[in-house]
């Protein structure tokens, strides 16, 4: 339900407009106009907002600025006497972080016959993953294949995908679709088993697999489900809050603290992986999120500490589709699924200004200078937006369409009286993803010996800008494939004494380079409390 | 100029903007969460509230990143319910009414109130869930219960002590697993991939030089 006049007003327009603008096949941005969008439009090209490293493993090159502000901080164990000799807990893998990727790691490492507990800041399960609702890739239909999946991921990151990394994804995917099946995930199929599949932005194949809009939740209800079937410790409202190394400059667990208590607690680990996800919470050039409450990049800064590389931290993934309204649910994620279904985006004058499914940087751009530069977006009490025409998707595949494939949006809206089968919704873009993280090898390991990284906290899959579905799929795979090879590396690891010294070197650097700041991190948990 | 509304936190009274969510208002009023504050978007459960408006009678349940506050509202979050999960192996069990007896023999002693679906804080058919799976019918039970994001809500009002959320976990499971359809196509293309289908296609595209992949990016025919 609208109230707003002028909102009202742009309505009618959209209304006036539906029938034709449901059937028109809006042309593709060319590669040049798409260059020249970006570089005046998207936020990763604000240079204003971007503070050169000076200090740390990616020295000298840029990241937004309040990344800069946490990677250049104090540590929290700065002042703390922390005995190392007698470990709380001593375990062959360490994971920490409790979402998709952490949990699909802690099952083939158990499998493997490691001894592996998990340490997550929230509950199993609080991650982006739980959130993720669209759907997940794989190249399993017979006129699609792993090369094809490839180029499209390729393409949507701007050719900076690490080849080795992007192969193993594309060809591990159909394996990670049977896996999740096999554990029970509820795909949509078709009654004979055919996978029910529609397209994500910028995929030449229809290969976006799903369980209706609640994908991310039903794969990591399922895992957090097996992790507890496994008996695999999970040491809940846990942070880890530095890493530490054994003499040799090996990771060798890291410091722990009771989120409710400040206890500190040592984990001692043969082999760590980070699985700590994005970094939503961080609000880059204040934009709302559609991110988890814990998403504050801890793994990057825990990783750049101990001297672990860093790629494409300066790249940032904006989701076109935030809700822009009702301000309740301002920045929530408003899947891509809507427009694979056919809602496309209307200006206020109730025009398709776009295809709707280009990719997610494009889209993004495209709905900002629909607003900035053009003056078309309707005005809101947070800023501005466009429309987002869900009618459309019952006037092209029926009635009841919304309600089956994506019940989680037609909840959403509805609490605030909106009919989304039958009124447009509003949206604007949101921080989303985390394009780039820490660099690894197709091992999953870092430059650190020992240190692997898995899901959103990696960089390199990606490239400069991910595809819809391919990041429920990367937990899958790389998470997978760090608990296998976390697990394995164990058996041959024995540890030296262990050490922060690290800390203390970091300090010495924070000194010498002049950074005069107050900060300390990990950050842990946002802010929001009013001051 | 904002409207401002009272509400009462765990029985002390804050003013606050009524536009406010539940959650917006504990941190509005200075609370600093850690529990009870997950996804702050509906779908993680976390923030499983009990409500009751002054002078209402009925006690009321729902998410409180998902719920506007309202004047005179009377909250207490439960971050926690005890909930019972059992632990089995997914390759050993089997989708027979036995399971749930063996599992979650509790279900039983329903005594049909009603009281789990009128809590729901996703509007769900809880007790109906349940009774599918009581006979064992578990694809309705998983259909039914899609939605659950395991607040736990349904299980704190419940007087037979069950507890919902897990066993329409278990039915899930049982039904993704053993009872929807197998799918050919997927089996088919993990085997060519095993049998290094693709893999000279791939090495092929990798050794390619940039301006040649994005030939083939800017010109790839696109299925309609």
């Amino acid at each position: 339900m609208y109230h707003d006049e002028k909102m009202l007003e742009s309505i009618r327009k959209v209304e006036a407009n539906r029938e034709k603008n449901t059937t028109l096949e809006p042309r593709r941005m060319t590669a040049e106009e798409k260059e020249t969008l970006l570089a005046t439009f998207h936020p990763d090209y604000i240079e204003s907002e971007f503070r050169t490293l000076v200090i740390g493993p990616n020295k000298g090159e840029k990241v937004p600025i309040e990344l800069s502000e946490l990677l250049q901080a104090h540590s929290r164990v700065k002042d703390l006497k922390i005995d190392l000799e007698t470990p709380d807990y001593d375990v062959d893998v360490l994971i920490i972080g409790g979402g998709g990727a952490g949990s699909s790691a802690a099952i083939e490492a158990h499998e493997k016959g490691a001894n592996v507990m998990i340490v997550t800041k929230l509950r199993i399960g609080d991650a982006n993953t739980m959130m993720a609702e669209g759907g997940i890739q794989a190249a399993d239909k017979p006129n699609d294949s792993p090369a094809i999946h490839y180029v499209d991921a390729l393409g949507g990151g701007h050719f900076a995908n690490k080849p080795e990394l992007l192969y193993r994804l594309v060809t591990e995917a159909p394996e990670a679709i049977q896996w999740l099946s096999n554990l029970g995930v509820e795909f949509d199929k078709a009654p004979d088993g055919t996978m029910i599949t529609t397209h994500g932005g910028g995929t030449s194949r229809k290969r976006m697999h799903a369980a209706k809009d609640y994908s991310g939740a039903e794969i990591m209800r399922t895992l957090r489900d097996e992790v507890l079937n496994r008996q695999i410790p999970v040491v809940d409202f846990t942070s880890a809050i530095e890493l530490i190394l054994d003499e040799d400059g090996k990771a060798a667990g890291a410091v722990l603290q009771n989120m409710e208590t400040g206890e500190i607690l040592v984990a001692r680990a043969k082999t760590v992986i980070i699985a700590t996800g994005g970094c939503g919470r961080l609000h880059y050039q204040g934009f709302p999120t559609s991110n988890h409450y814990g998403a504050t990049a801890d793994g990057l800064i825990l990783g750049y500490r101990v001297g672990a590389k860093l790629l494409y931290a300066d790249t940032l993934q904006y989701h076109p589709t935030g809700a822009a309204f009702p301000e309740q649910i301002f920045g929530a994620l408003v899947t891509e699924k809507v427009r694979s279904l056919g809602a496309k985006l209307i200006n206020c004058e109730g025009e398709v200004f776009m295809h709707p499914l280009e990719t997610r940087d494009v889209s993004a751009a495209s709905i900002i200078r629909e607003c900035k530069e053009r003056g078309k977006g309707v005005q809101t009490p947070e800023g501005q937006g466009v429309w987002l025409d869900t009618p459309m998707i019952e006037l092209k595949n029926g009635e009841g369409t919304i309600e089956k494939r994506i019940p989680a949006m037609m909840r959403m809206f509805g609490k605030y009286g909106i009919d989304i089968r039958k009124e447009p919704i509003l949206v604007y873009p949101t921080l989303h993803y985390q394009n780039g993280g820490l660099a690894i090898s197709a091992d999953n390991m870092t430059n650190v010996e020992n240190l692997f990284v898995a899901g959103e906290a990696v960089g390199g899959i990606h490239g400069r800008n991910r595809l819809m579905g391919n990041s429920l799929l990367d937990i899958i795979v790389f998470g997978r494939s760090a608990g296998k090879n976390a697990a394995d590396k164990a058996k041959s690891v024995t540890l030296k004494k262990l050490t922060l010294a690290h800390v203390d070197a970091f300090e010495k650097e924070i000194a010498k380079a002049g950074i005069e700041t107050e900060t300390v991190s990990p950050k842990l948990l946002p802010d929001y409390t009013r001051k | 100029m904002e409207q401002m509304v009272n509400i009462f936190l765990y029985g002390k009274k804050y003013e606050v903007p009524s536009n406010l969510t539940i959650m917006k208002a504990m941190e509005y009023a200075g609370y600093k969460l850690v529990r009870g504050c997950g996804c702050r978007n509906g779908f993680c459960g976390a923030c499983a509230t009990i409500y009751r408006i002054k002078g209402d009678r009925e006690l009321k349940a729902c998410l409180a990143c998902q719920t506007k506050v309202e004047n005179d509202m009377y909250i207490a979050t439960l971050p926690f319910f005890p909930l019972v999960k059992e632990v089995y192996d997914i390759e050993k069990v089997k989708p027979t009414e036995q399971i749930m007896m063996q599992l979650y023999p509790e279900i039983y002693a329903c005594i049909g109130c009603n009281a789990c679906t009128k809590a729901c804080t996703q509007g769900l058919n809880v007790m109906q869930y349940i009774a599918y799976a009581q006979r064992g019918e578990y694809e309705k039970c998983a259909e039914e219960s899609f939605d659950c994001v395991m607040c736990g809500v349904c299980s704190s009002r419940c007087p037979a002590g069950i507890s919902h959320p897990q066993v329409a976990m278990l039915a899930r499971r049982l039904n993704g697993k053993y009872l929807a359809p197998g799918c050919g196509h997927l089996e088919a293309r993990v085997k060519e991939i095993q049998d290094g289908t693709f893999q000279e296609l791939l090495e092929n595209l990798m050794q390619k030089p940039i301006e040649e992949l994005k030939e083939l990016y800017n010109n790839r025919e696109i299925e309609k």
